[in-house]
């Protein structure tokens, strides 16, 4: 099973709280933009909604 | 029947709380009570992006997840008082709740002007939806808007007013800018940037009095002059929500008191099993810095605390061996704020306001800059402008502190 990751660039402010909870899904590149993948193990779930939690601009979501 | 475990308050704290209780294995009922008319929605937004486009529940509701879906959401209700023996609560509509176990998620709400002339239409606060809706529709271009209170919450709504083509003046008490917790030279900088915008600071002044009749079309200055101001908005601090517990042995002085499990703590310093607090209402002390207790008003804390409450609560209330090893784990969250204000993007970890030293460690300070804030030697906080992959290698550091 895989999750469908997306983020919302129209929202997103590159601040990388995601980027602690999901380590292995998003990261910031060199300019300190956001950077993620955008499908992944379904081990990734819940990391990913811890990510969803900690967006401020609640601009992650898992399609399903 | 098994009686369920009640949120009081039905906003962030509330819904994570009830969304980690889930997780941590609950499957008991759930009832969340809270006064506003919205299912639960982040706030944020109503002081930045969403006051500056348009402010509609849908933009800032938070996704709900199907974990939470047969949670009971008592909303547009009050809970007036609550009966901590006989275990119950008691609403707006006279009804009482019976619960299993008790988690106050109230929050704060804003201060407000305390003056003579204070019955006019036209002054504002910015803390709910419906705050941000009346005063997104008084940010028309031209509009004189006066912002008492140079915080956080005072600068952003001064930046996208200002964005909004409105002529912004900003009153405050203290020497800069949001001076406490982010120190002189970034403050400095800050009221700089603002007032390269258009942003106008009267700085170490207050409002003693409003003119006019039915709306503010003034405010009276302790220096003496007067504005003209057709919108007010007051951001001038909060006051935790905790009338409600009055009468019972919980300390609720600023806030409510709790230990390291977020368990309610009683006036004579003994621990309440089954009352929580989460959020910006919860006044904890955070190992990462000392044993004292403090309220932090920053938005991951809703989260972690409803998450440390879902593990604690969530063992009891399912019997789990490891219910003692899961209280005597150490929470400490390392707190993190972020902030938008014209194209400065704020981030910070840690608690800046313990510093009794602040020092730019990367960057410019006219550019893209981090500042450290150090206690006695050792980093409490660390906030930037912008570089914001550097500011976050610091939060390991921050975290670290506790153990
Ligand atoms: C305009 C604004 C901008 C912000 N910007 C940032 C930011 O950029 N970065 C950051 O880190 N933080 C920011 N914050 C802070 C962040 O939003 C809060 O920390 C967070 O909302 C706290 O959530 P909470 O659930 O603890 O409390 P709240 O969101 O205050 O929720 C408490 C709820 O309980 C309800 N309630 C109160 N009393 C009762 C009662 N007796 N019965 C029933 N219901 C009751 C209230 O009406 C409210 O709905 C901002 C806050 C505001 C207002
Ligand atoms: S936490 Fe949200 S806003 Fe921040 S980088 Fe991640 S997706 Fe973007």
């Amino acid at each position: 099973m895989t999750i469908k990751i997306d983020v919302d660039m129209t929202k997103c402010q590159h601040y990388g709280q995601c980027v602690f909870e999901a380590p292995n899904i998003f990261r910031l590149n060199n300019d300190d933009k956001l950077e993620y993948t955008a499908e992944a193990d379904d081990s990734e779930r819940a990391n990913v909604e811890a990510a969803i939690d900690v967006c401020p601009m609640q601009a992650i979501f898992i399609v399903e | 029947m098994t009686k369920p475990v009640v949120i009081v308050g039905a906003s962030m704290g509330g819904l994570r709380v009830a969304e980690a209780l889930r997780r941590f294995g609950y499957t008991g009922p759930i009832t969340a009570i809270g006064d506003e008319p919205y299912a639960p929605y982040n706030r944020p937004p109503l002081s930045k992006e969403v006051l500056a486009k348009e402010v509609s529940h849908e933009a800032v509701a938070f996704a709900q997840r199907p974990a939470t879906e047969d949670v009971n959401w008592v909303l547009g209700t009050r809970v007036v008082s609550a009966d901590l023996e006989h275990k119950t609560v008691t609403d707006s509509n006279g009804d009482t709740h019976a619960y299993s176990a008790l988690i106050a998620a109230t929050g704060l709400r804003p201060k407000r002007l305390q003056v003579p002339n204070g019955d006019l239409a036209g002054r504002h606060a910015v803390r709910t939806l419906d705050d941000a809706i009346g005063l997104r529709a008084a940010l028309v271009p031209g509009a004189r808007v006066v912002i008492l209170g140079a915080g956080f919450i005072g600068c952003e709504v001064a930046a996208t007013a200002r964005k909004l083509g409105c002529e912004v003046t900003v009153v405050a008490p203290g020497v800069h800018p949001i001076v406490r917790p982010l120190g002189v030279e970034l403050a400095k900088e800050i009221q700089r940037r603002h007032e390269a915008e258009g942003v106008r600071f009267l700085m170490k002044t207050t409002i003693t009095d409003l003119i006019g009749t039915a709306r503010v079309e003034g405010v009276q200055l302790d220096s003496g002059e007067q504005l003209d101001c057709n919108v007010l908005v007051e951001a001038i601090g909060s006051h935790a929500n905790t009338e409600w517990l009055e009468g019972t042995d919980v300390d609720i002085t600023d806030g409510i008191l709790t230990d390291n499990a977020m368990r309610a703590i009683r006036t004579d310093g003994t621990v309440h099993e089954d009352v929580f607090a989460i959020g910006d209402v919860a006044r904890f002390a955070n190992p990462i810095f000392d044993e004292v207790a403090r309220r932090v008003e920053h938005w991951n804390i809703p989260t972690d605390t409803a998450k440390r409450v879902g593990q604690v609560l969530g063992a009891k209330l399912n019997s789990a061996e490891n219910w003692p090893s899961v209280l005597d784990e150490q929470f400490a969250p390392v707190p993190s704020f972020w902030s938008d204000q014209f194209e400065m993007h704020i981030l910070a970890f840690g608690l800046l306001a313990l510093a009794d030293e602040v020092k730019l460690i990367h960057g410019e300070i006219d550019g893209d800059c981090v500042f450290g804030y150090y206690r006695a030697g050792t980093m409490v906080g660390v906030c930037g402008i912008g570089l914001r992959s550097t500011v976050q290698g610091y939060r390991a550091a921050i975290g670290s502190l506790a153990s």
